[in-house]
This record gives C-alpha cells, structure tokens and sequence, in this order.
C-alpha cells in the first residue's frame, strides 16, 4: 500500500530529517513509528500525503509513484487517507457539522447524501449536541473527536495518526487508540506515529523505530526502546 | 461543476459573515484606494479641462491683402480645411469686424482711437484665424503651405513666426504637465495596488493554517482559492457601490467651488458625462486587485 524506497529528506545541508529510509506497509497493517522528538515522524507522515517531496527516493502508494504523479492524483490520494493530529487540524471558522461536512464536499459527495451521514457520524462520537458549536468551543477531548470524525466519514483506506494522543488525557488516549485498532480490524491500514511508550507497548502490532532520520528498527510485534 | 461552484460560494459567503472586522476593514482600505484611483481621474479631467482652454488661446492668423475679395478668403478656408483635418477651428474676419473688434477692445484708450480718426481709413486687414490642437509642427506646416500655394500671391503676412516661441514654450509645458500626469498617476495607482495587495495578502495569512488542512483533507486548489478569490469580486464590488456612490455625492456637492475656481468646469457633469468610465476604473480596480491580491496570497500557501 505505501512503500518508501531510500528516501532522504533534506531541508538544508545541515538539516537531514531522513536519511536512506526504505520500508513497505502492506494494506491492512498497523504500523507504529515510533521516535524521539524531532526524529522524522511528522516529515514522514507529510511525504505519505505528498505534502512534501523527497529530496532523494522514492515513495509509492498503491502502487503510484509520488514523485511522478500530478497534482491532482496527489489531492485523490489525500482523500484516500484519513488523518489524525496531535493539533487537530479543524477548520476554526467552520461549525462542528461543517467541519465534517467539508471533507464530503471535498470528495464531490451529493448535498443530500451529506446531511444524512453527518448526523450519524456525529452521533456515533458524542458530538451531535455540539452540531453548531465552533471548534474553539470544544474541550481538547471533543476536538480530538471531531478529527475522527472527519477522517472516517469517507471511508478512508488508510488512517494516518500523527501523535494523536500527545493532548490528551490517559482516558481519552486509550479510546482514541481503542479507535484506531477497531479500525484496523475492519481492514483499514492504519500508520500511527508517536513517541508514547504505554501506547506502543500495550499494542503488540509492528513498530519502525527511528533515530536521527534513519529506521534502526523494524519489528513484527515491537515494543518501544530508544 | 455548479454543484461544486454553489459549495464555493456558500463557503465564501459563510467566512465573510464570520470576519466581519476583516470584511470591513478590507472593504475599508479598498474604498480608500479606490476614492484615491477616482480622484486621479477626476484630476485628469480638470487638467485636460485647462490644457484644452490652454491650447483655445493659441492661434494664428494669415492676414490677407487689401484688394482680396472675401470669396477669396472663404474659398482659402475651406481649402486649408480640407488639407488640414486636425484644425480644431478656423474663423474669418472681416475687416470691418477686426475694426469693430478693434474699438470695442480699446474704446478706453483715448490716443489709440485719435489715432485712428488721423488715419481716416480702416488701416485693419482680413484675416483668418486657425486654432488646431496646439502642436507647434501642425502650426508651422500649416504655414509653410500657405506661403508655397497658389495662395500666397494674397497673403500679406501669417504671424506664426512671431509667435513661434511662444507657441513652443506653451506646447513644451503641456506635454510636460502630461508626462507628469502619467508618471505621477502610475505611482499613486502603484500604491494602492500594493496598500490593498498587503491588507488582502494579511487576511489570507490569517487563514494560514485553514488552508493547510484543507490541502490535507484533499481539497483540489481551485476549491482552496475559490472562497477567497469570491470573497475579493464581494470586497470588489461592495467597495465599487460605496464609491461610485460618493464620487457622485461629492462631484455634486464640490461643483459651485471647482466652478469658482475654474470657470466653465462642470465637475458633476463631468461625472455624469464619464460615469461607464469611472464605473470601469472602480469595478476593474476593485474585483481586479481584490481577485489578484487573495490568487497571489493562497497561492503561496499552496505551493508550500
């Protein structure tokens, strides 16, 4: 499903963010990557995204080389992929239901369609009493909510959490990971990086360990040592 | 496609009703800018106004001997009309008009009219006076025709030559009081542009992140920029309205002061008799600064 081939990321010659990284994520993976504070998580999340390009390598997802492909088969492959940060990413001047809402408009879904399956999703997360409230009026918790919401409500084949977790509490923690474990079992791939060991730990699934911009590690069922 | 354009517009209009201080302030500094870009051409109006008045003073005159017969003359007339298109007014005058002009013009001056009485004829030639748009080589080619046609055997004199200086001088100022014009409208537009370009670039700053999430969520870039390029055609055309409506009011208002200062000067009419242009200069300045201004700002993000 996304395959990365000796990529290096080089923001200037003095900053080497990732270093001849090769590894391959098959559909219906969990794969953690795990890694210090500024070890290449986040870079390596934006490059899945085609956010960013490598400055070396090569990244292919299902099969499409990123480095090759235009602009628009970049945006069909962002709305392949469902995404969870730490900061949540919302729209602050869309409503709780607009947030979500946009994401269906970005796909070209029918208006109708969209009001029908809003409701549902934002029922289902426990934010369907805050339809109308702006982000800025939702606790850490309802916002982490939001962004699930909006990265499952089309469907995604793969999820990319980027530190999902690293705003909040143990409680909310543990069910956005129980999440994204359902998720997997349902047959989505999902990339999850973060450096909390708890998490990694408890999980049992593969885990690619990086360190200074370079994999040091990749284990089956890993655990998470640095 | 219309589906897609509807969501573009609901977006635009939704974000516009949320930032109302950024709508106004927006509309604010356009209004501004636009007033300004109005006022350029309000001025460009009062000044061709005086340069027009300016080049209606410069004449010449072909004076004509005694014994030509005023068919004659008429007949020059309508010859150096037809050979000379750009003449904006050529006028004959008897002598007998050149004398009445004359008493009526020194009536006062008591040795002049003696003088006169001494003389006991009128002393005063036909003439034709030729008034074009003020271009000393259009004076001077016309003179110099005149003295190498067949006419010139009825010519006593054309006082080109004793004007020359002047004329040069006065067409000299004018094209100078022109380029002027040009150079400092250029820059006074040019400032604007980019007083309306930061503020509308700052707003698009403040929708920094917005837009990186919507380029995660897969957004193509024409649903990125659509909102704001919409929001720049509304801040266009509300600032357009607000303007057109008071380049009206105060054409209006100021007229009996600019007809003191310039008389003949009719500023309202003149707003009047060139509202399409100045609905073109506003509505084009406006949506065309507001749509480039909110294409260049997104476009930096998108890139990113």
């Amino acid at each position: 499903m996304i395959k990365f081939v000796k990529v290096t990321k080089i923001y200037s010659p003095n900053t080497v963010v990732l270093k001849d990284v090769s590894f391959e994520i098959k559909k219906g993976e969990f794969v953690s990557i795990v890694g210090k504070s500024g070890a290449g998580k986040t870079t390596l999340v934006n490059l899945i995204l085609g956010l960013e390009m490598p400055t070396e390598g090569e990244i292919y997802f299902d099969g499409l080389n990123l480095n090759e492909v235009d602009n628009f088969k970049i945006q069909e492959i962002r709305r392949r992929v469902g995404t969870i940060y730490q900061d949540y990413k919302l729209l602050p001047k869309k409503t709780v239901y607009e947030n979500v809402a946009y994401v269906m408009e970005v796909e070209g879904r029918e208006t109708e369609e969209i009001k029908r399956e809003v409701p549902k999703i934002l029922e289902v997360i426990g934010l369907k009493n805050k339809i109308n409230n702006f982000p800025s009026e939702l606790s850490g918790g309802e916002k982490q909510r939001l962004a699930i919401a909006r990265a499952l409500v089309n469907s995604p084949e793969v999820i990319i959490a980027d530190e999902p977790t690293g705003n909040l509490d143990p409680y909310n923690s543990y069910e956005v990971v129980s999440l994204l474990k359902k998720l997997n079992e349902s047959g989505k791939t999902v990339v999850l990086a973060t450096h909390d060991r708890e998490i990694i730990n408890k999980l049992g699934k593969r885990v690619i360990t990086i360190e200074e911009g370079k994999i040091v590690r990749d284990e089956a069922e890993g655990r998470f040592i640095i | 496609m219309f589906t897609r354009f509807k969501r573009v517009l609901k977006f635009a209009i939704n974000d516009l009703g949320r930032n109302k201080g950024i709508l106004i302030a927006s509309i604010f500094v356009l209004l501004a800018t636009m007033m300004l870009v109005s006022g350029i051409f309000f001025f460009h109006g009062i000044m061709d106004y005086l340069i027009t008045q300016i080049q209606n003073k410069i004449e010449i005159t072909v004076y004509f001997k005694e014994d030509v017969k005023e068919e004659d003359i008429l007949m020059v007339r309508d010859e150096i009309i037809k050979d000379f298109p750009e003449i904006k007014k050529i006028q004959y005058i008897s002598k007998e008009q050149a004398m009445a002009d004359f008493k009526k013009k020194h009536k006062d001056n008591p040795i002049l009219m003696r003088a006169l009485q001494e003389v006991g004829k009128n002393p005063l030639l036909s003439s034709l006076n030729i008034i074009t748009n003020g271009d000393p080589l259009q004076y001077e080619s016309i003179s110099k025709t005149l003295q190498i046609s067949n006419f010139s055997k009825m010519i006593e004199k054309i006082d080109f030559f004793e004007k020359k200086d002047t004329i040069n001088k006065i067409y000299s100022i004018i094209s100078k009081v022109n380029i002027f014009g040009i150079i400092s409208g250029f820059i006074l537009v040019l400032m604007a542009v980019l007083v309306v370009f930061s503020t509308i670039k700052l707003t698009i700053e403040n929708s920094k992140e917005e837009i990186s999430t919507m380029r995660i969520v897969g957004a193509s870039d024409w649903f990125i920029k659509g909102p704001f390029v919409i929001q720049g055609v509304i801040y266009g055309i509300i600032a357009f309205s607000i303007c057109f409506f008071l380049s009206g009011i105060i054409s209006y208002c100021l007229k009996p002061q600019i007809e003191d200062i310039l008389p003949g000067f009719n500023v309202f009419n003149y707003f009047l008799t060139n509202w399409w242009i100045f609905v073109l200069i506003q509505l084009g300045f406006g949506v065309g600064v507001g749509v480039l201004s909110a294409l260049i700002g997104v476009k930096k993000y998108l890139d990113i």
